[in-house]
């Protein structure tokens, strides 16, 4: 039979705050174990949480992003269960009354539906002594630290219909929250986690099949693998006439698959009920439109203009925009009048392949965009030839510098100067004889080999229209 | 009576509470009652009030984002009944 897949999506981002969500321990990775906590992320008894304004701003800033309604009252309520996690017994969360509802992020011209986007506090991290993992240990050790940082988890409808859908639909969405700078999207830090909810239905059938959900996944090729074996075993089952339980897996990364998840006794019985210890917190509209006008051109926005404005392709377009750092970089060179085709040719090839290598960011580079206008330019005016414009852009990342300056000192001008290359030529059809006897007897093919001679002789200087034409003269 | 037997245990399972079975009788009629006077409180008919929240009438109790430096594990630590380098230590988890 054939089967539809149904994906939702729920993403926990860490809002990049100093301090946490209900007190002022430091929100930074790693520290010593339990260095990074106070009475009140411990829940020690009557102490009183206070709620972070930052954290309410670039969850009203998220929720803009993501064409959500934010909340006119908003609440926080106690999710009631245990775990060596979570020193209170119980999660400060938001149940019913989320800070933002019903938005969408755009992926190739599809929407993808957002449900909610709620605020809580983060657990603590265990440990598991004498064992690799919790089955078998004799005992535990919880740091603290993670407890109480700020996250926003987010919600997706059930909008997407395949794993690489569901690619996309992260990588836009941590693009964006790179963008508005609430959250440094780091998978492995697990500043942006993710959890996946997949069913089937025969095509056609309006119901949705029963979830499975799956957790564990720690990068976005993970979730794609997870996913596509998900639906391959859901479907075996299916064809097999076998139900689908509704339960949560565990991807495992080493061995492939996902395995069902011991499940929590009496799981999702979190007797959710108001925090007492908060009062609600109501968002004056005023507060809503001083924080949008912070808010950077986002990269959907971004994308339409590249290709309706700037002729590039949809996928040059995407690529570009992937990177908050690439994107305003580009956006940065046009302001200066560069072509943009061009430097997007350069930043898309070189460029990323040198920090890629050098597992560097471009801010770590030296090269400005001026520097990249200076040397489109170049190039235009054939006073360097692709491969020297490569040298120079080398130069340019790795020490900084004018363009005019470094093809003066390091002598890469383009030769364009017929005179001085027709000695050159000329030189290298002598010092060949067997390969001219081969072109005239009509082997074409060979003129590619002085074109290559010419350009080692010149240390790929030579401006390649001006050889071939020359080749044209002496080879006729 | 309002609450069943079953209903007792299942909460007391999970506040993780072991009760003997004249504790779970003696329960069942105490939170009996308690749910009977909620539904006292039910019959006042509510019709266009808004739920309330928090008793108090407050909201947008806010801090700034300001790091308070934390006390140090050693502190932290020192009420924890058992440690082991920094960490808390815990009874083996699940079964």
């Amino acid at each position: 039979m054939k089967y539809e897949t149904v994906i939702g999506l729920e993403v926990h981002a860490q809002l990049k705050t100093k301090s946490k969500i209900f007190c002022g321990c430091p929100t930074d990775f790693g520290g010593a174990p339990n260095d990074h906590v106070c009475p009140v992320c411990l829940g020690m008894p009557g102490v009183l949480p206070v709620l972070n304004k930052r954290v309410v701003e670039f969850a009203i800033k998220t929720g803009i992003a993501l064409n959500c309604e934010i909340a006119h009252t908003t609440k926080f309520d106690r999710k009631n269960y245990f775990y060596p996690d979570l020193p209170k017994d119980y999660q400060i969360s938001q149940y019913d009354q989320p800070i933002c509802n019903t938005g969408h992020l755009t992926i190739k011209g599809r929407k993808i539906r957002i449900h909610r986007a709620h605020l809580e506090e983060d657990a603590g991290k265990l440990v598991h002594a004498g064992a690799a993992g919790l089955h078998g240990s004799d005992y535990s050790l919880v740091d603290y630290n993670r407890t109480g940082v700020p996250l926003l988890e987010i919600v997706s409808e059930p909008d997407i219909e395949s794993p690489e859908e569901a690619r996309q639909y992260l990588t836009e969405l941590r693009n964006i929250l790179r963008y508005i700078d609430v959250c440094d999207g780091n998978l492995e830090e697990g500043s942006f986690r993710c959890d996946a909810n997949v069913s089937l239905r025969p095509e056609g059938q309006k119901e949705l099949g029963t979830k499975v959900e799956i957790k564990n996944m720690n990068s976005f090729r993970a979730v794609q693998r997870a996913l596509q074996y998900e639906i391959e075993r859901q479907i075996i089952a299916l064809d097999k006439g076998e139900r689908i339980a509704q339960e949560t897996r565990l991807w495992n990364e080493a061995t492939g698959d996902t395995h069902p998840m011991r499940s929590k006794e009496e799981a999702h019985d979190y007797r959710y009920f108001p925090e007492p210890d908060l009062v609600p917190l109501v968002i004056d509209r005023n507060w809503v439109s001083e924080i949008e006008k912070t808010l950077p051109e986002l990269p959907e926005s971004r994308r339409r203009r590249y290709v309706d404005e700037q002729g590039l392709s949809a996928d040059d377009a995407l690529v570009l925009t992937e990177s908050f750092e690439l994107a305003n970089f580009f956006d940065s060179t046009l302001k200066l009048g560069a072509p943009a085709k061009q430097i997007s040719n350069f930043l898309l090839g070189p460029i990323t392949a040198y920090l890629n290598e050098e597992k560097l960011e471009l801010a770590q580079t030296k090269v400005t965009p001026e520097n990249m206008r200076d040397l489109v330019g170049a190039v235009t005016s054939n006073v360097l030839s692709s491969t020297t414009a490569k040298q120079v852009l080398t130069e340019l990342l790795q020490n900084g510098g004018s363009v005019k300056d470094i093809i003066d000192k390091k002598g890469l001008a383009q030769i364009s100067d017929e005179a001085g290359l027709k000695d050159i030529v000329s030189k290298v059809l002598a010092d060949n004889p067997s390969q001219v006897e081969e072109f005239r007897s009509g082997k074409t093919k060979v003129r590619q080999f002085f074109l290559g001679e010419t350009m080692k002789a010149t240390k790929g200087k030579a401006n390649p229209q001006v050889i071939n034409k020359l080749l044209d003269e002496l080879l006729a | 009576m309002t609450i069943s037997i079953k209903e007792v245990e299942h909460v007391a399972k999970l506040a993780r509470l072991a009760l003997t079975d004249e504790e779970k009788k003696l329960y069942c009629e105490q939170l009996g009652k308690i749910i009977a006077f909620f539904d006292q409180l039910k019959s006042i008919d509510t019709t266009g009030l808004e739920p309330l929240a928090h008793p108090l009438p407050l909201v947008n109790v806010l801090r700034q984002d300001e790091i308070v430096p934390p006390l140090g594990h050693d502190a932290l630590l020192e009420n924890a009944p058992d440690k082991e380098k920094g960490y808390f230590r815990v009874p083996k988890i699940g079964e």
